[in-house]
């Protein structure tokens, strides 16, 4: 039996409710899993997908966007362009290969400590039941150079 | 090879379809200047040159290499090695070279998937015996040998250092014959060339900069295909529901897709600084949907987007039609079995 497999998660929180939202499950003692690696943003609407493809290629197995409910955006109304952009990247990531369970988009108000903490537990273990994504393994895989660069423009041919 | 004393010109293809060497051509009459500025050392599509003149040639012999094409296969990488050796300047040219281009297309499936694609199911292709190229084969004359086939199509940069790139699907002629003047002038006048590593022949802002379509508020309600609208001579593409690349693009072709009604393919690559050319796209268009209003209901908001999105058949393939090879991810996971974890 090998070591059980610990997810890798980048959680992206926004300033106004759902890092808060964090805060609080933590004042109130409320565990969840150590998976998750919080990075707060001002916004979900910061968010750019190049963020999410990032963490994914850098070795994440999954990410986690978090925003204030629609309607309940600081800025108004830039959490609606978070859930477009977050529909549209679901098909985008689906013609890659990535599985959706491992991008998950999760509404919480500053309030809403005890729901996140159960969000992060249910995608940690979704994420556990998937196995490692691995990128850097599906990006190499028969790229491997199968001649040695010095090899190939040796100098075995006579002048 | 006569010394002369004339700059030395090569270019070379890899996985390209041909396209560069014409837009070469078309720089029209001042090909001529060409042939008598620069001795050809390489030019496989319109001189006699073995890969053995190559290997002979001094180290550093070429002093501008175009190569265009990606590298798909053992022998394009191959080639990409000796004419590092062999030039000064290498510039990637085209798409191909730059970012995958078509060919890097093929990144969302698997090389076993593409040789079935092209050998065997294809309606064209009688091959009853289900042949499929091999690295080694044995005949009675003794072992032929093909390249390897990678299963996943590189940019030129992935192989070796790429000193200049000359983005486009293909470059345009007066790009071209622009850059090859400011390297005739170095050469002969000592005229500075760019920093190394930049990317020359090409705008430096939005392609929507030079399309002079007239644009006002995006909001978009659903997207057209090319065959499903008669687009508006004079407003924006995208605003007329076309998707078109020209938000995350590279200017310098001078809009030409946009003039003629059909939505920028985003050729030219992203713009300064960017990593991702798909996923600014995809920015862009998720920004310009009409849905969400405060208001509105979650469910309402969901199913409104899924329909619109709906109207959008292939986004990856749209978004990354020439960067594949360039993105974040660079290629899709696909199983053992072909199938990719995500599918529906």
């Amino acid at each position: 039996m090998t070591e059980q497999f610990e997810p890798l998660i980048i959680g992206f929180t926004c300033n106004w409710c759902s890092y808060r939202a964090a805060d609080l499950a933590g004042t109130s003692r409320k565990q969840y899993p150590p998976n998750i690696r919080l990075i707060r943003l001002m916004c979900s609407g910061r968010l750019s997908p190049e963020f999410v493809l990032k963490a994914l290629q850098g070795g994440a197995d999954g990410v986690m966007i978090t925003g204030c409910h629609p309607g309940e955006c600081h800025y108004l109304e830039q959490n609606f362009k978070a859930l477009r952009r977050f529909a549209l990247l679901k098909r985008v990531l689906a013609q890659m290969g990535i599985e959706p369970e491992r991008v998950r988009l999760v509404w919480a108000s500053a309030a809403e400590g005890v729901h996140l903490a159960q969000e992060i537990t249910d995608m940690v273990e979704a994420v556990r039941a998937l196995g490692p994504l691995d990128w850097a393994g599906v990006a190499s895989n028969g790229s491997a150079h199968a001649i040695p660069a010095a090899e190939i423009v040796g100098e075995e041919v006579s002048a | 090879m006569s010394e002369n004393g004339k700059p030395k010109f090569g270019m070379y293809w890899a996985a390209s379809c041909g396209g560069c060497e014409i837009a070469v051509l078309n720089i029209g009459e001042h090909i001529l200047d060409v042939d008598a500025v620069f001795d050809i050392a390489l030019w496989p599509v319109a001189a006699d040159f073995k890969y053995e003149d190559v290997r002979n040639y001094p180290d550093g012999y070429i002093d501008i290499c175009l190569f265009n094409g990606a590298i798909r296969t053992s022998e394009n990488e191959e080639i990409a090695h000796l004419l590092r050796k062999k030039s000064k300047v290498l510039v990637a040219f085209g798409s191909c070279a730059y970012e995958g281009c078509i060919p890097a297309l093929s990144n969302f499936t698997s090389k076993e998937a593409t040789f079935k694609a092209a050998y065997l199911d294809n309606p064209s292709t009688d091959n009853p015996d289900g042949v499929l190229p091999q690295t080694v084969t044995e005949v009675p004359e003794g072992e032929l040998y093909l390249p390897e086939f990678y299963n996943t199509v590189k940019a030129l940069s992935d192989v070796v250092e790429v000193d200049y790139t000359i983005p486009g699907c293909p470059p345009e002629p007066h790009q071209i014959w622009a850059v090859l003047q400011a390297v005739v002038a170095a050469l002969t006048q000592g005229a500075e060339l760019p920093p190394p590593g930049s990317i020359i022949g090409a705008g430096n802002v939005a392609l929507c900069e030079e399309c002079e379509r007239v644009k006002s508020e995006k909001i978009i309600e659903r997207f057209y295909r090319p065959y499903e609208i008669t687009p508006d001579p004079e407003i924006c593409l995208l605003e007329q529901g076309m998707i078109c690349m020209g938000p995350a693009t590279r200017s310098g072709c001078g809009a030409l897709c946009p003039k003629v009604g059909m939505g920028c393919r985003g050729c030219y690559g992203p713009l300064e600084g960017v990593e991702d050319h798909g996923a600014r796209m995809l920015t862009a268009i998720a920004s310009v949907i009409d849905v969400g209003k405060p208001g509105e209901s979650e469910d309402e908001i969901n199913r409104k987007l899924e329909e619109v999105l709906d109207t959008i058949p292939d986004p990856a393939g749209t978004f990354y039609r020439f960067s594949m090879a360039r993105s974040i991810l660079k290629r899709a996971k696909v199983n053992g079995d072909g199938h990719k974890g995500g599918a529906q």
